[in-house]
């Protein structure tokens, strides 16, 4: 059974949003890198770049497949989490300690279409 | 709906993950593809590759038909020897990639890709002419196991009780085991020292069970199976070679007997080869770690100059490479080509198409 923790958001392409502020940690969900397998490589983007609702930002990938992240949250990049450059594994070990990107939220609004983690369990369980 | 191999019940009571490939329900991993790989680059893996296809031989006229058929010269071979090479359309274009066994004077045994094997037969009976021969698809009733890595010979021997150490590279012989009828050969599709076994499907499962019970042998997916073939540069029919794709532009010409007087392709790859081909495949090594994939665009000079056929972040290298089909003005060592991956570009330069080194017994 995947972990799944309250107080984050989720999106239904297993992409999560942790909020601080005015600031949304995103990376992928447990489930999702149970799925993958062994993450060799993140592709990410640079900080400054902007990241849209609903539009790939970059890709986690295993030995045989490429999977798009999808941003869950339109806004800047701040950081990059730059350990996974070199350690992508690091996803596996623990998602959601491993965040990918920090984003400056521009529409905090945009969290409303998320799901909780109770409606992501539910959907992780169909 | 897809076929299932003598081994389909194995697989899934091991918990493998089932995928389609070449009509097949194949495993593409049990543990996983890195631990699989590195099983066969260290110790010793089992394949089930009871999809390939087999096609048997024989008639007064079998040398000289598939001398006819085959790139590869295979003229007063002895029996035991096999030869890699490839079937050609008559412009060049490859119909598949295959081994081809001696048997005998007027026998032999033509292994052949699975998702290539009803084109494969239709092919090879339309090109039958006057020849005396005749042709059987044994595909369906043979099995067969891939046995790799450096201790691939001591479990072959010890687990499956079979007499394989004195066969040398790319030699095999028929032997009757537990009462029946059996090749064992040494050969394979990784880079390591191993054995290809073929036999009916009971022996196979047979053996597939000792190997599981023995522990020395890791069941070994397809996934594995594509990043051990690849690190050491050897192709894949698909990907590296087709029917758009000669041997000349693969880079495959020493397979490809010119001195023959005649098989089907020949003039066509001989203009090529005197010519130059228009495209080749080549190796290409990024600069960090982002991952070419099948189908992304080479550029140079801001324009499209080919596509990847094949690319990894290598298994036993750590390194993102890739081969890829090019066209020839920037097919030379050395040469920076940049790959478009999720978007952006990534700098690469064209080296040999052989990232991991071969590991033969000779």
């Amino acid at each position: 059974m995947s972990k799944v923790i309250e107080g984050l958001y989720y999106s239904e392409s297993h992409e999560y949003v942790k909020v601080e502020g005015e600031y949304g940690y995103i990376g992928i969900t447990d489930f999702a890198q149970s799925q993958l397998g062994n993450v060799v490589y993140v592709d990410m983007p640079g900080e400054g770049d902007e990241v849209t609702a609903g539009e790939p930002f970059g890709a986690v990938e295993s030995v045989k497949a490429a999977s798009d992240l999808i941003s869950p949250v339109s806004g800047e990049v701040v950081e990059v989490n730059t350990a996974l450059e070199d350690t992508p594994e690091l996803v596996n070990e623990d998602a959601f300690a491993n965040w990918i990107i920090k984003v400056k939220l521009s529409d905090s609004a945009e969290l409303d279409a998320l799901m909780d983690a109770a409606a992501y369990t539910a959907a992780c369980a169909e | 709906m897809e076929k299932r191999t003598c081994l389909y019940d194995k697989h899934v009571a091991a918990g493998a993950k089932m995928v389609p490939f070449g009509g097949f329900e194949m495993p593409l991993q049990y543990e996983g593809i890195t631990e699989e790989h590195n099983a066969v680059r260290t110790a010793c893996g089992v394949f089930d590759v009871s999809h390939m296809g087999e096609v048997v031989v024989t008639g007064p006229d079998a040398e000289a038909y598939v001398q006819h058929i085959f790139t590869n010269d295979v003229a007063g071979a002895p029996k035991g020897k096999i030869f890699y090479g490839m079937m050609l359309y008559e412009d060049g274009g490859t119909v598949d990639d295959l081994l081809v066994y001696c048997l005998g004077e007027s026998k032999f045994l033509l292994v052949i890709n699975a998702a290539n094997i009803d084109k494969d037969f239709a092919w090879m009976q339309a090109q039958r002419g006057t020849f005396d021969v005749c042709l059987e698809n044994k595909s369906d009733v043979c099995g067969q196991l891939a046995i790799q890595g450096p201790q691939a010979e001591a479990v072959t021997t010890e687990v499956l009780g079979l007499n394989c150490a004195d066969l040398a590279f790319y030699t095999f012989k028929v032997d009757v085991a537990d009462g029946v009828q059996v090749v064992i050969s040494r050969t394979g599709y990784t880079g390591e020292d191993g054995f290809e076994i073929y036999g009916p499907h009971a022996w196979i499962v047979a053996c597939w069970d000792k190997l599981m019970a023995s522990g020395r042998a890791k069941p070994c997916g397809l996934g594995c199976r594509d990043t051990l073939r690849f690190e050491v540069g050897l192709p894949l029919y698909g990907d590296e070679l087709s029917a758009e794709i000669s041997p000349i532009m693969a880079g495959l010409g020493i397979f490809v007997k010119l001195d023959k007087p005649s098989f089907i392709g020949r003039e066509a790859v001989a203009a090529q080869k005197a010519e130059g081909p228009v495209r080749k495949i080549v190796g290409i090594a990024l600069e960090g770690h982002a991952i070419p994939r099948h189908g992304y665009e080479v550029m140079a000079d801001g324009q499209k100059v080919g596509e990847v056929t094949t690319g990894y972040r290598s298994i036993s290298t750590g390194q993102s490479v890739c081969m890829a089909l090019v066209d020839a003005a920037w097919a030379k060592l050395g040469t920076p080509l940049d790959i478009c991956i999720h978007r952006r570009l990534h700098r690469g330069t064209v080296v040999k198409k052989k990232f991991y080194d071969k590991h033969y017994k000779k």
